[in-house]
């Protein structure tokens, strides 16, 4: 019944590196980021839009990667949380996480440290109301969010950023 | 889940996007997918065909005209919240943009998207209906305009045909002025109520949404200046307006009472 599923060629631009693809028109860029590149550090929660683990950056603006199918971002950069960690090591704000324990499963880690870098590179001296409102749109069913907004200050506060 | 097979095709024009829209009933349009790939995903909606417009140029044009501020379909709420023109012509619009879900949803959601997907609860349509704006709806038949109020229907209802394209939406100019305030459960939610209040020289109004099943203005002959006066208006209007919930309305009467406070500072 269902029709021959068409496969597209396309190119992805994630992390600085290009990728050439086939996918369907309906597998989504959280998906097409797991399965087909192995990059599995962007975790799927609702895929509804609600709890931002899925969170990546789109030329460098936080978006849900469950939203948008993997064919929409050619053209775009994609930036997932491997894109903002060192070969060797954390960056600032991983290590901030690290020493503030904002992570316990770590399952809405990489969504959260997308979001909180994308802002503190928008806004280096962004205040805590403007932490928790970059963060009301990623769920944490574990820390409770005290620590998150304290890391994300606490490397706000070393005054750095990648 | 994930979402059922389609086809996939990207129109670079509004005609490409209407021909394509045109010769698949099956079709739906793609604009920022915040509303449409949640459904997709769950497969309560599983379109055979996607048209995205997220290539066509013309739809991002926000411009002033002579008498109107014209805002593409394909503007995006983060564009809303902080494009200049719309900060000084209609800040309400920018304000109430910015109370939209998340950062990550507007960074993605569209104007046009919020307007067709017509969900009760949603600030862009309450606000197109209370500035009295215009939708330019593009069809293979040609262009048509109308005015907010008449292209949304009921819940998640408008007056848009299957092969139709929202084009544009056409504010006029001088915007009236107006505060805007809601109530939510947490940041980022859906309003459970909120309201536009209007209190300029051209008419004294309030416009709600969450409350019924659609966007719904009323229009006063004056805001009684003493607060209880004011406060037994609002809430004989907002009985007015048929809601399923009764606990609504005491919240209706607060949240536009903070609107009709807004609009006097707009000034
Ligand atoms: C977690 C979350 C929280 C949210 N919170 C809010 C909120 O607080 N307030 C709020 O108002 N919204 C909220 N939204 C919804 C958001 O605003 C959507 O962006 C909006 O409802 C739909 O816009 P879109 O561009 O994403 O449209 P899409 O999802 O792409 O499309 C929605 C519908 O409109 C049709 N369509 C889109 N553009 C056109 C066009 N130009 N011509 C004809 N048809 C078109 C599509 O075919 C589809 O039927 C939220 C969404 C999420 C996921
Ligand atoms: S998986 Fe995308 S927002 Fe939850
Ligand atoms: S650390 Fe477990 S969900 Fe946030």
């Amino acid at each position: 019944m269902a029709a021959v599923e068409d496969r597209i060629s396309i190119q992805l631009q994630v992390n600085g590196r290009q990728h050439q693809v086939e996918v369907a028109p309906r597998w989504t860029l959280a998906d097409v980021l797991r399965h087909q590149i192995g990059l599995t550090g962007t975790h799927i929660g609702c895929e509804q839009g609600v709890c931002g683990a899925c969170t990546v950056l789109l030329d460098g603006e936080p978006v849900r990667s469950c939203l948008m199918f993997a064919v929409q971002a050619q053209g775009h950069h994609v930036t997932t949380v491997e894109g903002v960690t060192p070969e060797t090591g954390l960056s600032p704000l991983q290590e901030s996480f690290r020493d503030h324990h904002a992570l316990q499963c770590g399952y809405c880690t990489p969504g959260m440290l997308l979001t909180a870098q994308a802002l503190l590179d928008r806004n280096p001296t962004a205040d805590e109301g403007a932490v928790r409102e970059a963060l009301t749109g990623n769920l944490c069913r574990c820390t409770g969010y005290q620590f998150i907004v304290d890391a994300v200050l606490a490397a706000r506060d070393q005054g750095r950023d990648e | 889940m994930k979402p059922a097979v389609f086809q996939y095709r990207k129109a670079e024009t509004t005609r490409e996007a209407l021909e394509a829209l045109g010769t698949n009933p099956g079709a739906k349009v793609l604009a920022g997918g915040q509303s449409l790939v949640p459904l997709m995903n769950f497969r309560l909606s599983r379109p055979d065909v996607l048209v995205d417009i997220n290539g066509i140029e013309e739809l991002t044009l926000v411009e002033k005209l002579d008498q109107t501020l014209a805002i593409g379909a394909l503007v995006r709420h983060s564009t809303l919240s902080q494009h200049p023109l719309i900060e000084r012509e209609v800040p309400v619009l920018a304000e109430a943009a910015r109370h939209i879900g998340h950062w990550a949803i507007r960074n993605r959601g569209t104007i046009g998207g919020s307007a067709v997907h017509a969900d009760p609860a949603a600030e862009l349509p309450a606000a197109l209906v209370a500035l009295r704006a215009s939708v330019v709806v593009g069809a293979p038949r040609g262009e048509r305009t109308m005015p907010a109020d008449e292209f949304f229907l009921g819940y998640y209802t408008t007056a848009l045909a299957q092969d139709e394209l929202v084009m544009r939406f056409e504010i006029p100019l001088p915007a009236r002025r107006m505060g805007f305030s809601e109530v939510v459960r947490r940041p980022g939610d859906f309003a459970l109520v909120g309201a536009y209040v209007e209190d300029s020289d051209a008419e004294a109004a309030v416009t709600w949404f969450g409350l019924g099943a659609m966007p719904e203005r009323q229009v006063v002959e004056a805001w009684p200046k003493g607060q209880d006066e004011r406060q037994a208006l609002l809430e004989r209007l907002a009985r007015e307006v048929q809601s399923d919930d009764e606990y609504k309305y005491a919240m209706a009467v607060n949240v536009a009472e903070r609107a009709y406070l807004a609009a006097q500072k707009e000034g």
